[in-house]
């Protein structure tokens, strides 16, 4: 899966949890998910629920804290997902 | 922690504590038991000359029973620094029966999920004859009281 593609499955896992429409259509690598999307804290973790659930991998808290923007998620996701393939 | 040590540790005041009793508590849900007494004060108003228990005060004892009883639980040690709360983030809740002073009522909750300190439980509750009061899913978080 490439970068752009990781972006477009991000978007359709973090859509039902904003308003923001305009935002979520212009979403890029720099989008923020707290001052761009809106999504508050609780909802940010179901964003990273579905993250793993999505790219069938796992996050730990450590990595949950860095994922605030589009482009951090997509860096957690290659990592994991790397890390899986070399298992 | 014995089930009347976690009640105990629930922040509320005396006019907004809405568990009896917490009868069960394990990692996957709590069950606890409320009374709402005649002489609660909102039966006054609520409605004029027709009392009937708030919608949003069956929701607040699902929460404190269902989701509040086992965070404590779950967290132990965590929460005994007092800086600490636990708040609610979402609900999505149908009601099904009306609560009439007097009556009493049974709260389980069964664990959805608890991950980055959010809790996430399917709850319901029922009256004295075992009928289904109001049911749905709660979420809850664990946050810094200083923080904003």
């Amino acid at each position: 899966m490439n970068r752009n593609e990781i972006i477009e499955a991000i978007k359709l896992i973090v859509k039902p949890y904003t308003e923001d429409v305009a935002a979520l259509e212009s979403i890029n690598e720099s989008t923020d998910f707290i001052k761009d999307l809106k999504i508050n804290s609780a909802n940010l973790v179901d964003v990273v629920l579905d993250v793993e659930e999505k790219f069938s991998i796992e996050i730990d808290n450590e990595s949950m804290a860095k994922m605030l923007t589009v482009e951090a998620t997509i860096a957690i996701i290659e990592e994991k997902m790397n890390s899986n393939a070399g298992k | 922690m014995t089930n009347s040590q976690i009640i105990e540790k629930l922040p509320y005041g005396k006019s907004f504590l809405f568990v009896d009793e917490l009868l069960q508590v394990d990692q996957n849900g709590a069950k606890g038991t409320f009374t709402f007494g005649k002489d609660l004060t909102f039966f006054e108003s609520h409605f004029k000359d027709n009392p009937v228990t708030p919608a949003v005060i069956l929701t607040e004892t699902m929460a404190q029973i269902g989701l509040v009883c086992l965070g404590i639980f779950l967290l132990k040690d965590a929460l005994t620094k007092n800086d600490m709360g636990f708040v609610m983030t979402s609900n999505v809740i149908d009601f099904l029966k009306p609560v009439y002073p007097g009556e009493q009522v049974w709260v389980s909750s069964e664990k959805i999920y608890f991950r980055f300190n959010k809790l996430s439980c399917k709850v319901k509750m029922e009256n004295a004859n075992g009928d289904l009061v109001c049911k749905g899913t709660i979420s809850g978080m664990l946050i810094s009281k200083h923080n904003g």
